[in-house]
């Protein structure tokens, strides 16, 4: 392996001042992807600079939304009571990323500026409403998410740009937010697809009637058959699908379709039809471009449901627990 | 080119050089010596390498050494008291015959160590969650965690 100078810098101008200085230099966060790809031999920097120890990157403020530094790892983010609360469809997917001891060090800022098309934080990013916080040398800008991701491993980053952090809205009672991650083994496996979706809702019959729709082991057609006497309207839908795209991306026109319509079983067929036809999955090692397209079908409606179970019985001790 | 760093390792301090390109496995095996700790698939997929740092298992593989600084680390050898009695997670491992060829067992007993030193009693889907990052291919899992259970009085 050749050999690297590592820098270890306190604050985020000492970082950016340094990169600035320094020929064929790369940030590296909690290294799970940089190490790697230097283990590897796909990189090979001449420094290294660790942004690991600047303590401005790794905040987490929860008043009036939601502000999560880039360096907070992806164990904080999975255990944190709030998020799993109000920000569910992050908590699914921070606790769904490779393993423990990945979870351990890798964060959130790497796992977007990584923009791998599969990254599992991102989706949640797009139903979220995220504005990525940047800072450079000339300043500071936000830029939404959705115009984050260029393509595969390529974001909207300037050169000597670093990422502090994402900036999300505050969400109301009425609405959940959910990620499913399609793999062939529960752990340490890239998804061979991801949906996120989150939706804010209006019952317009009995909220009783809506908790005991969910409050069972029957399928799903039968729980939906249930919901649709109780006027369920989705007043507001994100949805997102990784590894469908050269990038994360949002299903736009599906959204379009949902919007303001009463949840039924029709609904979520022209749904799941509007969303695969506008994912552009490939043959891959994890699972074939067929197979993937029909898959987007059934995972939006179940993110969707599980999203809306959440808004239904946030109460977590609930039975039963589904497994969406 | 090598750098000077202060670190605690098995409750012992420690002051080192080290050359920035050494992964804290390297470090481990070639410098200290202490090869408890294996080399894997060395790209944090397997987890035979997993060591903690301030209290939290990580992949010591991917690991840069001048992270080190300043934090605590403990490796399997650091499990042993001094009299040479066995960790009782170790123990288990004996007693449970959790143990096949031996190569994934360090990686699985730090990570196991790690949840136990967190939550006294964790459930099975949190000592399977534990160790979701550690591969073994002999046991099927079952003895590991059977063994990690008898010391959690999960049984």
């Amino acid at each position: 392996m050749k050999g690297f100078e590592y820098h270890k810098p306190q604050t985020v101008k000492e970082a950016i001042d340094l990169m600035e200085g320094l020929e064929n230099a790369k940030y590296i966060a909690g290294g799970t992807d940089v190490m790697v790809l230097i283990r590897q031999k796909k990189l090979a920097p001449n420094c290294l600079i660790s942004l690991r120890n600047i303590g401005d990157l790794a905040y987490m403020e929860t008043e009036g939304g939601l502000r999560i530094g880039s360096a907070v790892t992806h164990n904080a983010i999975a255990k944190n009571e709030f998020i799993q609360k109000r920000y569910c469809a992050l908590a699914d997917a921070a606790n769904k990323v490779g393993s423990r001891q990945i979870r351990n060090v890798a964060t959130m800022g790497g796992n977007i500026c990584n923009a791998a098309p599969s990254a599992d934080t991102a989706c949640p990013l797009l139903v979220l409403d995220a504005k990525v916080a940047i800072v450079g040398k000339k300043g500071e800008r936000e830029v939404p998410i959705d115009d984050f991701f260029l393509g595969p491993n390529k974001v909207a980053l300037e050169a000597g740009e670093i990422v502090k952090g994402f900036n999300m809205p505050a969400f109301g009672e009425n609405t959940g937010s959910a990620y499913i991650k399609h793999t062939r083994r529960q752990a340490m496996d890239l998804p061979m697809l991801g949906v996120a979706a989150r939706v804010t809702i209006k019952i317009g019959g009995s909220e009783v009637g809506c908790k005991d729709a969910f409050c069972t082991v029957d399928s799903i057609s039968n729980i939906l058959k249930k919901l649709e006497d109780e006027n369920l309207v989705c007043e507001d839908v994100r949805i997102a699908m990784g590894v469908v795209a050269p990038r994360p991306i949002r299903a736009k026109k599906a959204e379009e379709a949902m919007r303001g319509k009463v949840i039924s079983e029709k609904l979520f067929e022209e749904l799941g039809e509007i969303a695969a036809s506008e994912s552009q999955p490939r043959d891959s090692i994890r699972g074939e471009a067929w197979y993937r397209r029909d898959m987007v079908k059934v995972l939006t409606k179940r993110a969707i449901l599980k999203a809306v179970d959440r808004v239904i019985r946030p109460d977590d001790t609930i039975w039963p627990e589904r497994l969406w | 080119m090598k750098k000077e760093i202060t670190f605690t390792l098995n409750n012992e301090k420690v002051v080192v050089e080290v050359d920035p390109k050494w992964t804290l496995l390297y470090f481990l095996r070639n410098i200290m010596e202490m090869t408890g700790t294996k080399e894997g698939c060395g790209y944090g997929e397997c987890g035979a390498c997993t060591v903690i740092v301030d209290g939290q298992a990580i992949n010591s593989c991917i690991y840069p050494v001048l992270e080190a600084e300043g934090r605590k680390i403990v490796t399997i050898e650091g499990l042993m008291a001094k009299n040479g009695e066995l960790d009782p997670l170790q123990k288990a491992f004996v007693d449970e015959g959790a143990v096949q060829c031996g190569f994934c067992i360090p990686g699985m007993i730090m990570s196991s160590k790690a949840l136990l030193d967190e939550k006294e009693k964790p459930t099975e889907d949190e000592i399977k969650e534990s160790i979701e990052g550690n591969l073994c291919r002999c046991t099927g899992y079952v003895k590991i965690i059977d063994a990690i259970k008898s010391v959690a009085g999960g049984r």
